[in-house]
């Protein structure tokens, strides 16, 4: 670093051009994260006849899909009542993170135009896609209300507490995984396809096609390591915020929810920030790379 | 005076990678080929520069201008050595900033805008100058992708221009625009370097560098071969050698 010379009060310090960078930077220029995030959102449906409506077809649809074929095909309502909330629930909140985490990755990429030529905080693309996905969550979470409501729920605070641990689950652990592999394909594209198989596992991962019941049952005490899936935990809060309210409470597939949901999940919460800063960490580590890669 | 960018011994490598795929690179091992090679784009290159000075950037296609330039607007990083900057940059890299081709251009203004660190307020308050200097007409709400090169280097030059910045960065804006173009640029930058801002320029006209700039870094395959008076730097590149001919057919184009 260079002396500080008298005539220069008052003038900017000499520092690193671009030296905002990472998250803290993308939080300082909100209104360059907007503008990337509106653009995002109306190139996805530029050009469709019916605009925003498409963003609630999407998940419409494969609802109804996994709803006939699961449902009555593999005969699942007749052991979880108001199966049709218990699967969108953990539909809702998988999809938030399976979005944030695959699309994320390939941000980068996809925005090589502004990446190679203009300075930016490149965490950018990631934080966008994320608020993307969850701008892609709130139909879904109109959908799951009005069925719920319909279903006999009342809303009670903790459903609104465990909501939001849900989706600060998913948001900040797709994010740490975006940051990571975003980065990571540029040098191979490989990761973006790794990322899309590793997708299809989670699905079926975490208990939204099956209860949780069924896992207690045959699992039996492996059960609690089941849990340490953090996406598991978020689909079990989810289903705590709008499933648990419709059912009797005395049923046995309510009965067998994990005990200290909410606390886990805050736990959980704490855990992914962790994971978060570790992936920046990261990410400012390849960062540099990624210009003359793309 | 104060110092407006201190590099001190930047350098940046470059790898070149021959093959991508498991399978190329398994047989390019196999034969003992290269499979990557790694070279120096900017060479161990320092200078300071005192605010207000204009400084004309020269070297063949190839020597490391663009790259330095990007250090230096903080695309890139140096892999050794240091930059330092004061205030905040704006400019073109490469003609033609990064653009959207799917977007219009008045959603790339914005964006772009944005990028080079204008507010809400500020950008609206300098959209009517933007479009005025950029004489896109209505083009300007057609996509960027149908854009000549030179409409783009317009539009990108239209935006950095208007940026309040402290150091003003231009790659060959020139190359691509139409003469009344060119002319409002012209002028636009002798602007810049009246109102005593930092300018970098970077051109292959020797004419134009030798009116613009009072400094010439010449580059060589990545290395700081020259730095000083611009006339001189000129006839260090031996741009002003060469025949008559030479010089016309070069102008001819």
């Amino acid at each position: 670093m260079s002396a500080v010379v008298p005539d220069e009060s008052g003038l900017p310090p000499l520092r690193p051009p671009a030296s905002e960078n990472g998250l803290i930077g993308v939080v300082r220029r909100r209104y360059l994260l907007k503008l990337l995030v509106t653009r995002e959102i109306s190139a996805r449906y530029q050009g469709t006849f019916l605009g925003l409506i498409w963003s609630y077809i999407n998940p419409l649809t494969q609802f109804c899909i996994y709803y006939f074929v699961v449902g009555f095909i593999f005969n699942l309502h007749a052991e979880i009542p108001n199966f049709a909330i218990h699967l969108f629930a953990g539909l809702t909140v998988v999809h938030f993170f399976t979005e944030t985490f695959g699309a994320g990755t390939r941000s980068i990429v996809r925005n090589r135009a502004l990446v190679v030529k203009m300075a930016m905080p490149r965490e950018m693309f990631p934080v966008a896609t994320m608020l993307v996905s969850l701008y892609h969550v709130v139909p879904q979470l109109v959908i799951l209300t009005i069925a719920s409501l319909l279903s006999g729920w009342t809303p009670e605070p903790v459903d609104f507490v465990a909501l939001l641990l849900g989706l600060l689950i998913c948001g900040t652990l797709g994010l740490a995984g975006a940051l990571f592999f975003s980065a990571a394909n540029v040098f191979f594209r490989d990761f973006g396809n790794i990322v899309s198989v590793f997708n299809n596992f989670v699905r079926w991962g975490v208990p939204m096609m099956y209860s949780y019941e069924m896992v207690d049952d045959r699992f039996g005490r492996f059960a609690q390591y089941y849990l340490y899936n953090p996406l598991a935990d978020a689909v079990l809060l989810f289903q705590r915020a709008f499933w648990v309210g419709t059912v009797d409470p005395g049923h046995k597939s309510v009965a067998a929810m994990p005990d200290h949901l909410l606390l886990n999940g805050a736990i959980i919460v704490g855990v992914s920030l962790l994971i978060l800063c570790v992936a920046q960490f990261v990410f400012s580590r390849l960062e540099n790379k990624i210009p003359e890669r793309l | 005076m104060a110092t407006s960018i201190v590099v001190e011994n930047a350098t940046k490598y470059f790898t070149l990678r021959y093959h991508r795929t498991f399978k190329e690179v398994a047989v390019a091992k196999a034969k003992g080929r290269p499979t990557s090679e790694t070279f120096k784009a900017v060479d161990d290159v320092s200078f300071t520069v005192e605010q207000g000075e204009s400084i004309g950037i020269m070297g063949l296609n190839g020597s490391g201008k663009s790259t330095l330039l990007k250090m230096i607007n903080g695309v890139m990083k140096p892999d050794e050595g240091s930059i330092l900057t004061r205030g905040r940059i704006a400019g073109l890299i490469a003609t033609g900033a990064g653009f959207h081709n799917q977007l219009t251009g008045r959603e790339n203004l914005y964006l772009n805008a944005a990028i080079l660190g204008m507010t809400e307020a500020e950008i609206k308050r300098k959209l009517d100058d933007i479009v005025e200097f950029a004489e896109l007409g209505h083009t300007l709400d057609g996509p960027v992708g149908h854009y000549s090169s030179g409409q783009k280097a317009r539009l990108g030059f239209a935006i950095a221009i208007h940026v309040d910045s402290d150091i003003f960065l231009a790659d060959e804006v020139l190359a691509v625009g139409d003469k009344p173009f060119r002319v409002k640029c012209m002028k636009k930058m002798r602007q810049i370097r009246k109102s005593g801002r930092t300018l970098f320029y970077v051109s292959h006209s020797p004419d134009s560098v030798i009116k613009m700039c009072n400094r010439v870094l010449v580059l060589e395959k990545g290395r700081l071969g020259f730095d000083g008076d611009p006339t001189e730097a000129v006839h260090y590149l031996r741009y002003d050698e060469g025949d008559d001919l030479d010089d016309e057919i070069a102008n001819d184009i």
